[in-house]
């Protein structure tokens, strides 16, 4: 990752797509932290949160939320351009978030089955993150972020080091913080093998598998974890729908999902063999 | 996005329309999710105020065709970050009463202190880190801080207090996990929850502090008489439960949203009104609450609101919704700080059931105002058809109505003042526009010439 001129407090902007809000909250949920930012960043863009606005030039922009319309294509290409570190923030920034299984519909006009008058939205028939559009530098996965990776990532950039963020599974924090297996002990379907880890095991902690929110691991072998599945009883679709969550659309989890026919509500007739 | 500055602009007016005039303020700043403003006046008259949406539709009423009610419960939490506890419990709810599950009244509790916490957070959050800065001359809270650290930092800390109850219960604030039909997936221990108390308590003399010191900001003059829609409980002030009322003297159940009021796309509008079925509009969130269930209020919240003059100012001048929101944050302290004192564990933590078709409603109260659900499901229990009504689809109408009637006082202002003061009216409805989950982009082909007004 390039290194930032320190001298000065960071210009940093947030910035949002399609999203809920609620990966920009974790930078209002770092507490009374967050008045002694002023130190180090200068927030020069935060709509959520303040009326002073600027169109850049931006040294640190962070990223919440999916590209779902032509104008949110080309303003995050028109942001790339006035910014030096790009930061994506969220399962939506990084895989698409839960709207992207809109991409497994076929031939279905989706607006029309929910506006009366649908000539009058105008949106992509996919949502998808943002480094299909630009060049990305750094990526917070989480539905929603944790706050500390945040400030890890904060405090690395003023202080122009890497930024230190696990790297191994859900299931093997679970491991190490010595919790009661979900799957062993209840027999709960589990995406803890494959996901990246940030969240502190939070399902299994409170008894029940991990939904994969952060998304798949590096080389995660998500075929291995189907077949796991499929030899505990569950079918094609069922598997599909374990994966078609918040990180679906995320290369790995979305080729197990399209294996076995897509996601609950977006199925089509292929690929129900498998599994089965 | 991040727009051009939100410097509200002028059209340069076409010589035969040069009484028109126009205040555009491009993107809102200090509410949650994407929304533009827009009025048109002629004169003294108002010819146009509306508030636009751009956020980016993403679909949930079809995203949860095919799930479980779990699922459904995880996927609508979705729909806002600041609220997702709502939306997930008005979703479970919706299923356990299609259900016909029977919930354990210690974990009725359990999901009303979740709620409580929810209220704690988006009420400290919106009236100290959005709402305060217009009251006090600031653009932020982060300004507001440096000459008002004190009060910002308490601001965090009653914020903190609901974090607190939500991650003891949730897992994580922002898309908590806990939530199942039937009940929660891990209930806490006793000794988990005695670990909140020290700082519930901190919380209702904060709250307390907070409705004395919001209560003394001067407010802008202005006066009308809404109607109102929420919740009204005789076991309690408005929660998840009760009747659904109205100031006229409508008296329907949670479930029935759909027997009285209806969803419109307008002709010449791009976004989803709701109203009645008679047309009229109604105002939701704390005002209406404070106005038709004040009666309900634990003792030190109404003793705090009579203090503070009572609900007529409140209910009559919109500004004043940050009084009504300090109000209800006290309640929702000192009721969270009952139910961790009472606490005791559920036999089970979540109750046993099996689907069945049919369609499961309801509605519960989000801290911004009413939100109902509705969920057709299959034999499966699987979601067939779905309708989300969030609250500030419902309150849009009120929004625009309260533009209309506030714009003649702003109007000798300059533009970038009066923007200002429209936009502090509609920040006083702590619209979600995240939670918009099917309001439509702005039309940008029909706004009039001139491209600066343009910026999409």
């Amino acid at each position: 990752m390039a290194r930032l001129e320190t001298a000065r407090p960071l210009k940093v902007g947030v910035v949002k797509f399609a999203s809920c809000d609620g990966c920009q909250l974790a930078l209002l949920g770092v507490g009374p932290l967050l008045l002694d930012l002023g130190a180090y960043f200068e927030i020069v863009e935060f709509g959520e949160a303040s009326s002073n606005r600027s169109s850049g030039p931006y040294d640190l922009l962070l990223v919440e939320g999916s590209i779902s319309t032509i104008e949110q294509a080309h303003h995050i290409r028109d942001l790339r351009g006035r910014t030096t570190l790009l930061v994506t923030i969220g399962a939506c920034a990084t895989s698409g978030g839960i709207q992207a299984l809109r991409g497994w519909a076929t031939g279905e006009d989706i607006v029309a089955g929910i506006y009366p008058r649908p000539e009058e939205i105008a949106t992509l028939t996919t949502a998808t993150p943002i480094a299909e559009h630009v060049t990305v530098d750094a990526e917070l996965r989480g539905c929603p972020i944790d706050s500390g990776q945040l400030l890890e990532l904060l405090t690395a950039l003023s202080m122009g080091r890497r930024p230190q963020l696990p790297d191994e599974s859900v299931c093997a924090t679970c491991k190490r913080l010595g919790r009661v297996c979900v799957v062993v002990a209840y027999g709960e379907p589990c995406l803890g093998p494959v996901t990246q880890t940030g969240c502190g095991a939070l399902c299994p902690a409170y008894s029940r598998g991990c939904y994969g929110c952060f998304g798949p691991r590096e080389k995660a072998n998500v075929e291995g974890l189907a077949a796991d599945l499929a030899a505990r009883g569950l079918d094609g679709a069922e598997i599909a729908r374990r994966f078609a969550g918040f990180t679906g659309w995320a290369p790995d989890f979305r080729a197990a999902i399209t294996a076995r026919g897509g996601p609950p509500g977006f199925r089509t007739e292929a690929g129900h063999g498998k599994d089965a | 996005m991040a727009r051009t500055p939100k410097t509200p602009k002028t059209r340069t007016p076409a010589p035969e329309t040069i009484i028109d005039r126009r205040i555009v303020v491009d993107s809102l700043s200090r509410i949650e999710g994407e929304g533009r403003l827009r009025v048109v006046v002629r004169g003294d008259e108002v010819v146009e105020a509306r508030l636009s949406i751009f956020e980016a539709p993403r679909f949930f009423e079809r995203l949860v065709v095919g799930r479980t009610g779990d699922e459904v419960i995880d996927i609508v939490a979705r729909i806002c970050g600041i609220c997702p506890v709502a939306y997930q419990l008005t979703a479970a709810m919706a299923f356990e009463r299609l259900y016909e599950i029977d919930i354990d009244p210690a974990v009725r509790e359990l999901r009303r202190l979740f709620y409580w916490g929810e209220w704690l957070q988006s009420h400290a959050l919106h009236i100290y880190l959005l709402h305060a800065p217009d009251f006090l001359g600031y653009p932020d809270a982060l300004t507001l801080a440096k000459d008002h650290r004190p009060e910002v930092e308490r601001g965090l800390a009653l914020k903190h207090a609901g974090v607190a109850i939500l991650e003891r219960l949730g897992g994580r604030a922002v898309h908590p996990v806990s939530l199942r039909v039937g009940g929660f997936s891990r209930v806490p221990t006793r000794l988990e929850m005695a670990a909140l108390r020290p700082e519930l308590e901190r919380a209702v003399s904060d709250a307390q502090a907070t409705v004395r010191w919001v209560a003394g900001f001067t407010m802008p003059d202005f006066d009308r008489e809404p109607l109102l829609l929420c919740l009204r409980d005789p076991n309690g002030y408005s929660l998840d439960d009760g009747r659904l009322v109205t100031s006229e003297g409508l008296d329907i159940s949670p479930a029935d949203w759909e027997s009285s009021f209806v969803e419109e796309q307008l002709i010449d509008s791009t976004a989803l009104y709701a109203r009645g079925i008679d047309g009229r509009h109604h105002l939701l969130g704390p005002t209406a609450r404070l106005t038709l269930a004040g009666d309900q209020l634990h003792p030190l919240a109404r003793a705090e609101l009579e203090a503070a003059g009572g609900v007529d100012p409140i209910r009559r001048n919109i500004f004043r919704s940050i009084t009504a929101r300090a109000v209800e944050m006290l309640h929702a302290a000192v009721s969270a700080l009952a139910i961790v004192d009472a606490y005791v564990p559920p036999d089970a933590p979540r109750a046993k059931w099996s689907p069945r078709p049919g369609r499961a409603s309801w509605s519960t109260e989000a801290p911004r105002g009413l939100l109902f659900h509705r969920y057709d499901v299959d034999e499966a229990g699987h979601v067939t058809a779905a309708r989300i009504v969030p609250p500030t689809s419902q309150n849009q109408a009120s929004i625009e109505d309260d533009l209309r009637i506030y714009l003649p006082r702003v109007l000798q202002l300059p533009d970038a003042e009066a923007g200002a003061r429209l936009e502090a009216l509609i920040r006083s409805y702590d619209p979600c526009i995240s939670c918009a989950t099917h309001f439509l982009e702005l039309d940008i082909e029909r706004l009039p010439a001139g491209g600066a007004d343009h910026v999409a």
